[in-house]
């Protein structure tokens, strides 16, 4: 109990230091750009124009409203890819430090992953200007779009402490990681419709593929105005916790030995 | 054991492995997996280290180089861990091992005040409320929206050594860095660690300047090859490390 009330002090003590990083992470990435933040804005809908552009004319049947649904799929998506991305370096880019002054570790991985999801709700002001523009219906049900942003943060902050322990012993991961994440976004239903995999692709889709839990979840939100089924819903969370516990289990396993392979 | 030690380093054994091994892929790993080489070379830094401070006592560590003062010291910080042994500790800490690690040299002083004063550990309210006390102390005040890549060494580690310094800590660490900076700056630090000692500050410091240990410590520890080869009142400590040389 007393192991639990010091962790949790500890965190509390560096709270602050997450936010400062977070929000340098920010700062630093518009720095000297015209545009700033807006860009944050402006990407997700320039890759939506592109890829509507490329995939409309294939797909379109079975997809009502093509950019909204490509948008939310796209979102969700790269929230993870770049958190779990930029995650996997958050320990070893701070080696300097983590050499000179105590710190919580795993304060750096969160405060990455952090950062990513200040991007994603960013993002949700490109899809709410698609929105207006193709004319689509608002409904009540987007007022739960946070619960869905819990779930598939508390999934990235488990990948991303499995990958940036791995990382400091294993600098292949980050290749081994970049071709996982290209495969992975072809087995995610997010410019093609589900329907269109045969059957045991989809199966594996709808069972195996964590993103598509979200993307669903997101989408009945969204796009069709409705409540997840108790499947998508429960399903999300149990994964999303079961990630975080094996992240945190194997991170706090290795923390001790990061600084003999800096 | 007792309450009585603020430092209590006891038995303290720490391991490296030798970077010539390194085996930091996975194709060596395996390769080494099944050869059964894995277990490394090992390094020992520290071997069976003891040292007991006592609240308000000064502790000066002499060595050469790579004798393991510094690993010592990282160990008191928590940075590293021990191999065999213990190390507690009572009370806050301020390490001045490496002055300004954490800047981020891409932001402004300002910034980096307060990203720094959150890595010592202080919340955000706090460094507000001694925000003006740094910037005096480190003479910076015309350069506070200037990215700190711009700094010299020396007014880095002027802004490193005001914000480490503004609290008074239970046990301060020093390592060999007041190297940089100029004379004028060196002594404002000397007169800023005196006054903590005065206010009841443990201090340990590492220091290849024999006379400077002399000056601020009561105590020292002379470590050679990671062993301890004496350890006592700072006087005789030193006087037998420098005939030995």
């Amino acid at each position: 109990m007393s192991v639990m009330r010091d962790r949790i002090n500890t965190f509390l003590k560096y709270k602050d230091l997450l936010r400062e990083l977070v929000v340098r992470d920010i700062k630093l990435k518009y720095r000297r750009s015209f545009l700033g933040y807006i860009w944050s804005i402006l990407n997700p809908l320039l890759i939506m124009i592109v890829m509507t552009l490329v995939f409309s004319q294939m797909f379109q049947r079975g997809i009502d409203n093509f950019p909204v649904y490509l948008l939310t799929g796209n979102i969700m998506f790269e929230f993870v890819n770049s958190s779990t991305h930029m995650a996997m370096y958050s320990v070893l880019d701070n080696a300097a430090l983590i050499k000179k002054i105590y710190v919580p570790k795993y304060i750096f991985t969160l405060a990455r992953i952090t950062s990513a999801m200040v991007d994603l709700v960013f993002s949700l002001g490109a899809l709410l200007l698609v929105m207006i523009v193709t004319r689509s219906q608002f409904h009540w049900h987007m007022l739960a779009i946070p619960v869905v942003i819990a779930q598939v943060y508390i999934f990235a902050c488990g990948i991303g402490f499995i990958l940036s322990a791995a990382n400091v012993f294993f600098r292949d991961i980050q290749y081994i990681y970049n071709a996982f994440t290209v495969a992975w976004m072809y087995v995610t239903p997010i410019f093609y419709p589900v329907e269109l995999l045969p059957d045991w692709l989809r199966w594996v889709v709808e069972h195996l593929n964590p993103m598509y839990y979200y993307i669903q979840h997101f989408r009945d939100l969204v796009c069709y105005g409705q409540l997840p089924s108790a499947y998508i819903f429960w399903g999300g969370w149990i994964i999303g916790f079961v990630m975080l516990a094996f992240g945190l289990f194997i991170f706090k396993k290795t923390q001790d030995n990061f600084i003999l392979y800096f | 054991m007792s309450e009585e030690y603020i430092v209590d380093v006891d038995d303290l054994t720490i391991r490296f492995n030798l970077a010539t091994e390194k085996v930091d892929n996975l194709k060596e790993y395996v390769i080494k997996l099944i050869k059964k080489e894995l277990m490394f070379q090992e390094f020992l830094a520290l071997q069976n280290v003891n040292l007991k401070v006592r609240r308000g006592e000064s502790w000066g560590l002499i060595g050469v180089n790579g004798s393991g003062k510094s690993t010592l010291l990282k160990a008191v910080c928590g940075i590293l861990k021990p191999y065999r042994g213990n190390v507690k500790t009572v009370g806050t800490i301020a390490p001045l091992i490496e002055l300004g690690a954490g800047f981020d040299m891409n932001m402004t002083a300002r910034e980096n005040i307060f990203l720094n004063g959150t890595v010592l550990g202080h919340s955000r309210k706090f460094m507000q409320q001694n925000f003006d006390q740094i910037v005096d102390f480190a003479e910076l005040r015309d350069f506070l929206d200037v990215p700190i890549k711009n700094f010299s060494s020396g007014m880095q580690a002027r802004l490193g050594f005001a914000i480490a310094t503004m609290v008074q800590p239970d046990i301060l660490v020093v390592d060999e860095i007041l190297s940089v900076g100029d004379f004028q700056f060196q002594q404002k630090c000397y007169a800023r660690m005196q006054e903590m000692l005065d206010g009841g500050t443990t201090l340990l410091y590492v220091s290849h300047d024999v006379e400077s240990v002399r000056r601020l410590c009561s105590h020292a520890i002379w470590l050679d090859h990671g062993h301890v080869q004496m350890s006592g009142p700072a006087e005789e400590v030193t006087e037998k490390y420098i005939n030995n040389r």
